[in-house]
């Protein structure tokens, strides 16, 4: 496979390709490196073993950081093991477009996983890298979709599994991660704190935590978003994407996808300009790109957006200096906003999406207006999650007619409907 | 006034693969020089040239970021728990 070495993305220390995820030099992240020198330039041949492959992330197994290569006995029946993410839909979405005033939108619905975000993606190649560096148990530290995908996972590959998240998370998202038999422990606190306990846990358990041990294998699976894109696009590059950011590893490791296929000659011209998109009341990253700022100050969280309520986010500075470098932005939205995306998305594509998918859109609303957005700019709204695991934020947004079971009733109640 | 510094385990083949150490100091900057004092090669790892905290190093004082208290100048109170740990985690 060509997955070489971790190296640390401050001082470039190489590592082993083991449960590490910092560096002992600097405390800088590590993250995979790879060596694709093999393929020597064969941009057709990629194209056609990626297009050969399963229906599902496995198809990248070749920018994906598994020693042993997909899952599974051979790469045709990769996806029958486990329980494979990806392949969703990407959709064109013009009456989205219509509404904003903009040319060209597609809807990327990451909430058409099996666990109905793109976490699926993530965890897919962290616990299988965990399997193979000989880990019996995995754990994370969540904000509610990562534990939805954990404990299912914990559940399709016989793990044992550790959950944790904040105490006061949404109903939805609680009752979908238990019913996979997984131990589900509650935080009395913000996720920043689960966060601390997990990193402090993990220091003394012999289990894989996917996003603090196993965060440099975690974090690669998000690239598979933007190699879906490009495919989808007909391996070409958007010139817009506007995406969630709560840590910043999905906003990064997107632009990383896309740079990586640039690189071998897969996809042509510049990244896109990368827009990121949090709540008013999580903003570390947003305040930061406003101030003019390198790094992030913490927050403490208060937004309907649980999803994204990372107050210490840890790739913070890279998604700063990504959406610099590519003529982007990090926008915030408040909770009215996010309501009302929500209800944007739903009404011009069909598509239900949680808060988080709220707050994205919301943000390509707000670029529209702000005349951010050229003309002839085709832009890609990366949409994580389901709306069915936020239900309170829409409750109370629309009217329901009820009545008794008769004509009259109707009539009196939705007045304006024509009988034949 | 003796404060309990938890060490990540980055961090302690610098510090005699000690996971913890008791450490006087009142504020965190007082508490840190004298763990640097103890384990001198900590300094660079933690610290910056300017004796700021790296960008990827996090402490906490009783649970919480320093972050969101005085920094560096942050009050210590005797037999108070002094968190390091990495940045990177989570997300």
């Amino acid at each position: 496979m060509a997955v070489t070495h971790l190296e640390c993305k401050e001082c470039k220390a190489q590592y082993p390709l083991e449960a590490l995820y910092v560096c002992e030099h600097c405390f800088g992240p590590l993250e995979v490196a790879y060596d694709h020198s093999a393929w020597n330039g064969d941009v057709a041949e990629v194209r056609r073993k990626i297009q050969g492959g399963p229906q599902n992330i496995w198809r990248y197994a070749d920018f994906l950081p598994l020693a042993g290569g997909p899952p599974g006995p051979s790469g045709r029946l990769a996806s029958r093991v486990g329980l494979p993410a990806g392949c969703t839909p990407l959709i064109r979405a013009d009456r989205l477009a219509e509404r904003l005033g903009l040319r060209e939108v597609w809807v990327k619905n990451d909430a058409a996983n099996p666990t109905h975000s793109f976490k699926d993606r993530v965890v897919s190649v962290a616990v299988t890298r965990a399997r193979e560096l000989g880990f019996q148990t995995i754990a994370c530290a969540s904000t509610g979709n990562l534990a939805n995908s954990v404990a299912a996972h914990g559940a399709a590959l016989g793990m044992e599994s550790y959950v944790f998240i904040p105490a006061d998370l949404e109903e939805q998202k609680v009752l979908a991660t238990g019913v996979y038999g997984t131990s589900l422990v509650g935080v009395e606190g913000s996720y920043d704190d689960v966060n601390r306990l997990c990193t402090e846990l993990c220091a003394d358990r012999d289990w894989a935590f996917v996003n603090i041990n196993l965060r440099p294998y975690y974090a690669e699976g998000s690239k598979t978003l933007a190699f879906e894109i490009a495919e989808q696009l007909g391996w070409e590059l958007p010139d817009r994407c506007v995406v969630p950011v709560a840590s910043g590893s999905l906003f990064t490791k997107i632009a990383r996808g896309f740079n990586e296929w640039r690189e071998l000659g897969l996809l042509d011209g510049p990244l896109p300009r990368m827009n990121g998109a949090q709540a008013d009341g999580c903003s570390p990253v947003a305040s930061a790109f406003a101030a003019g700022h390198d790094v992030c100050r913490p927050v403490k969280p208060r937004t309907i957006a649980k999803s994204l309520a990372i107050g210490n986010p840890a790739d913070g500075p890279y998604a700063l200096d990504l959406a610099r470098r590519t003529g982007g932005s990090v926008d915030s939205v408040s909770d009215e906003e996010i309501r009302a995306g929500i209800g944007l998305l739903a009404q011009t594509t069909g598509i239900f999406t949680e808060t988080a998918g709220g707050v994205t859109t919301a943000v390509l609303a707000k670029l529209a207006e702000r005349g951010d957005i050229d003309a002839d700019e085709r832009v890609v709204l990366v949409i994580t999650g389901e709306g069915l695991k936020t239900l309170d934020a829409v409750r109370g947004t629309f009217e329901t007619h009820t009545i008794e079971p008769t004509v009259e009733a109707f009539a009196a109640a939705v007045p304006g409907t024509v009988s034949v | 006034m003796a404060v309990v510094v938890k060490i990540p385990t980055q961090l302690r083949a610098a510090a005699q693969g000690e996971a913890e150490t008791e450490v006087d100091g009142a504020t965190v900057q007082e508490v840190l020089e004298g763990l640097f004092e103890r384990f001198e090669e900590l300094r660079t790892r933690i610290s910056d040239d300017d004796g700021s905290l790296r960008r990827f190093v996090n402490v906490y004082v009783a649970g919480e970021d320093i972050r969101f208290l005085d920094g560096l100048a942050t009050p210590v109170a005797d037999g108070a728990e002094m968190t390091i740990l990495p940045a990177v985690a989570g997300g």
